[in-house]
């Protein structure tokens, strides 16, 4: 589907409360015209439940229920219990949370409401921080990258996610990003026809968390793909499919472009350039990229 | 109805039942273990109205049930000590969402060290936190006050949560026989829930976003409001089970032989139970003494408190203690009489973490004070 055929239904509605070029908008308005008016919104604390606006304002057309930062999961588990005594399967039930209430302080919910097999879907928008506390490092954050917790660069590598979600034999896992809108609206679509428990993560590229400029998040989000740095793919049950130009880096048809060309633009990566260009942890993430793409095709081809 | 002589937790998995929650959401922990298990077998035998999700920890039990209540469902958990500290941020977010959530935690104290039995210090722990606190002393009022807790819970004037308190072992593991009504006049006394807000596709709204601090103060106020408002519901809905079924044990508090009493002992749960042997011993001894058992410990019943100690002194015991401090009901209801009444208040712990207090030691401490030998606040039983 083309970006002008999709609905012209909105449910993030105009005056939100998020920064200039949020990418969390951006996916909340393709995620949110994808599922359509029957849908509850779980939102933990993130960025989301600042965007919301504040009482008595809200800028969603869905019902939503803030939860406190670690209880997400099990609240859906709970709301879709609920539906399902009232006969009403029909509704989409939805957490959209942030890397830090997925990757860290939410997991065990997650990971519990997964094994149960709870009828949701759960999305991560992913920016690679806690940004709606001002910057700090969350499991998602990418090594070598500056946060308010991390001052001298991240010493560690990210989790790898999409492999810990895949071990839970859910009946569908994908990634996507907010710069391939059709990408990500096809994903929810198809999401929303499984029964049983679906997870997909979004790249989120930050301005003020990553340090670019806001006119520029589209931008960082196809240069993540591009390098390789971000793959999009859906896995289900069993089968892995790699997708849009991530398809062509695992079929080695596309040569992925060099990671320093999005460390460079990112002021939270300047470190690695000025005031001289640190080789050793450049080549580390590159190799670490080229790594994770060795593993794939020994896994998936 | 029925007679039936079971444990207080089965019992309470019993209550559950017939009172038909739509959503039950918990996690095993000792010695709550065998009312999930209960309600287990109920589910297995398709005798069990509701859903039933086995989740993976005590908080995402609550998170579970706040999803379920606040999409309209009428809910129950069940926990005991650790499980109920590990829920202490959903305890706070389900009364402030004004979710009617009803739950049995079984009292057992806290470590370490590791100690399954009983005090009351986990749930006192949790009194700030907006729910409705009430202790049961025997398993007849287990079950009544569990049913009786979902209409409180879910009167339109009420909205809060409630946890209904009983302690670990001495009575969750103890058979006692319980009058249980028919299921049809347990569905004539508890309709279904009406929901005051409800995440609804129709009717979309954004419960819980930012509120700002011109705000916030009144969403506070309403639930204070809210449990002045069960103060008085309480009485009424105990009242109103006794003229249906029979059984009663008491409003806020359960006043036992207070007639021209000299002294009025004040204890709450088990030790509450046990305090009516003792007193009735020293009646015949011809100590003018008589007790008043709290039940409900939020909404704290200050009237009532205040009441007692028109004629009469008062002795508390806590069977928990709020550290650099003093026992939780001794402070408060040394603060309801207050500028109001001149009786002293005598105060002692006894019994925590499950040791072991009879009505003898009731006696004793008793005793202390009638004979005119009550040293000042004490821990009593403290051996070695």
């Amino acid at each position: 589907m083309a970006l002008k055929d999709l609905p012209k239904e909105e449910y993030v509605l105009p005056g939100s409360a998020a920064c200039p070029g949020c990418p969390a908008t951006i996916g909340l308005r393709i995620v949110l015209k994808a599922l359509g008016k029957d849908t509850i919104l779980v939102v933990p604390a993130c960025c989301t439940a600042v965007i919301e606006s504040w009482y008595p304002s809200s800028s969603f057309n869905v019902p939503l229920l803030n939860i406190a930062f670690a209880a997400s999961a099990a609240a859906a588990s709970g709301i879709t219990s609920a539906l399902k005594k009232q006969g009403k399967e029909n509704i989409n039930v939805v957490v959209w949370a942030g890397d830090g209430g997925t990757y860290d302080i939410g997991i065990q919910a997650m990971s519990g409401a997964f094994e149960r097999e709870t009828d949701f879907i759960y999305i991560c928008y992913n920016n690679q921080i806690y940004s709606n506390t001002g910057i700090q490092r969350s499991g998602a954050t990418p090594y070598s990258a500056w946060t308010t917790t991390t001052v001298g660069g991240k010493r560690e590598f990210q989790k790898d996610m999409g492999a810990i979600v895949r071990a839970h034999n859910i009946p569908y896992v994908a990634t996507a990003c907010i710069s391939y809108p059709e990408d990500l609206y096809r994903k929810v679509s198809k999401a929303k026809e499984i029964r049983g428990s679906k997870y997909i993560e979004i790249l989120a590229p930050c301005p003020p968390g990553w340090r670019f400029s806001m006119d520029r998040t589209i931008e960082m989000g196809r240069l993540a793909v591009e390098t390789g740095v971000w793959p999009l793919y859906e896995y289900e049950n069993g089968k892995m499919t790699f997708n849009g130009i991530s398809k062509a880096i695992f079929e080695k048809k596309f040569k992925r472009k060099p990671v320093e060309e999005w460390l460079k633009l990112q002021g939270r990566c300047a470190h690695l350039f000025k005031p001289k260009k640190d080789e050793e942890r450049i080549k580390k993430f590159q190799r670490h990229v080229d790594e994770m793409w060795e593993k794939f095709r020994r896994e998936f081809s | 109805m029925k007679v039936v002589i079971d444990t207080g937790n089965h019992i309470a998995a019993l209550a559950a039942k017939l009172a038909k929650p739509d959503v039950v959401a918990a996690y095993p922990i000792t010695p709550q273990t065998t009312v999930v298990e209960k309600i287990a077998e109920y589910v297995e035998k398709g005798e069990f109205y509701g859903d039933y999700i086995c989740v993976e920890s005590e908080h995402s039990a609550m998170s579970a049930c706040i999803g379920a209540s606040a999409a309209g469902a009428r809910t129950f958990t069940a926990t005991s000590s650790h499980g109920l500290l590990l829920m202490h941020e959903m305890l706070h977010w389900a009364a402030l969402a004004r979710l009617p959530i009803v739950m049995v935690n079984v009292n057992r104290a806290v470590g370490p060290g590791w100690n399954i039995w009983s005090d009351q210090n986990d749930s006192i722990a949790q009194r700030d936190t907006g729910w409705i606190q009430i202790f049961c002393s025997s398993n007849q009022e287990i079950f009544d006050t569990t049913i009786q807790a979902f209409k409180l819970a879910e009167h339109k004037d009420v909205q809060l949560p409630v946890m209904v308190c009983y302690d670990g072992f001495i009575l969750s593991h103890t058979s006692m026989p319980v009058k249980v009504p028919d299921e049809k006049d347990i569905d004539e006394f508890l309709p279904k829930r009406e929901p005051q807000w409800l995440l609804d596709v129709d009717n979309p709204v954004t419960h819980g976003n930012i509120i700002m601090p011109k705000d916030y103060p009144k969403i506070r106020k309403a639930m204070q409001e809210a449990q002045e408002k069960a103060k008085e519901l309480i009485p009424k809905i105990a009242e109103e089970w006794k003229e249906r079924f029979g059984t009663y044990h008491g409003g806020l508090i359960e006043k036992y032989r207070c007639e021209d009493a000299d002294y009025i002992l004040i204890s709450y749960a088990a030790l509450g139970a046990e305090s009516k042997v003792a007193i009735d011993k020293m009646r015949k001894e011809g100590i003018k003494i008589g007790l008043a058992r709290l039940r409900s410990f939020r909404p704290f019943p200050v009237e009532d408190i205040a009441s007692l100690a028109k004629e009469s002194d008062l002795i508390v015991i806590d069977r928990s203690i709020s550290l650099g401090m003093e026992g939780p009901v001794f402070t408060e209801v040394k603060a309801s009489l207050y500028g109001i009444s001149g009786s002293k208040v005598y105060g002692f712990i006894a019994g925590l973490g499950g040791k072991d207090v009879t009505f003898k030691d009731i006696e004793k401490m008793c005793k202390k004070v009638v004979e005119d030998r009550y040293e000042g606040y004490e821990w009593y039983g403290i051996e070695g």
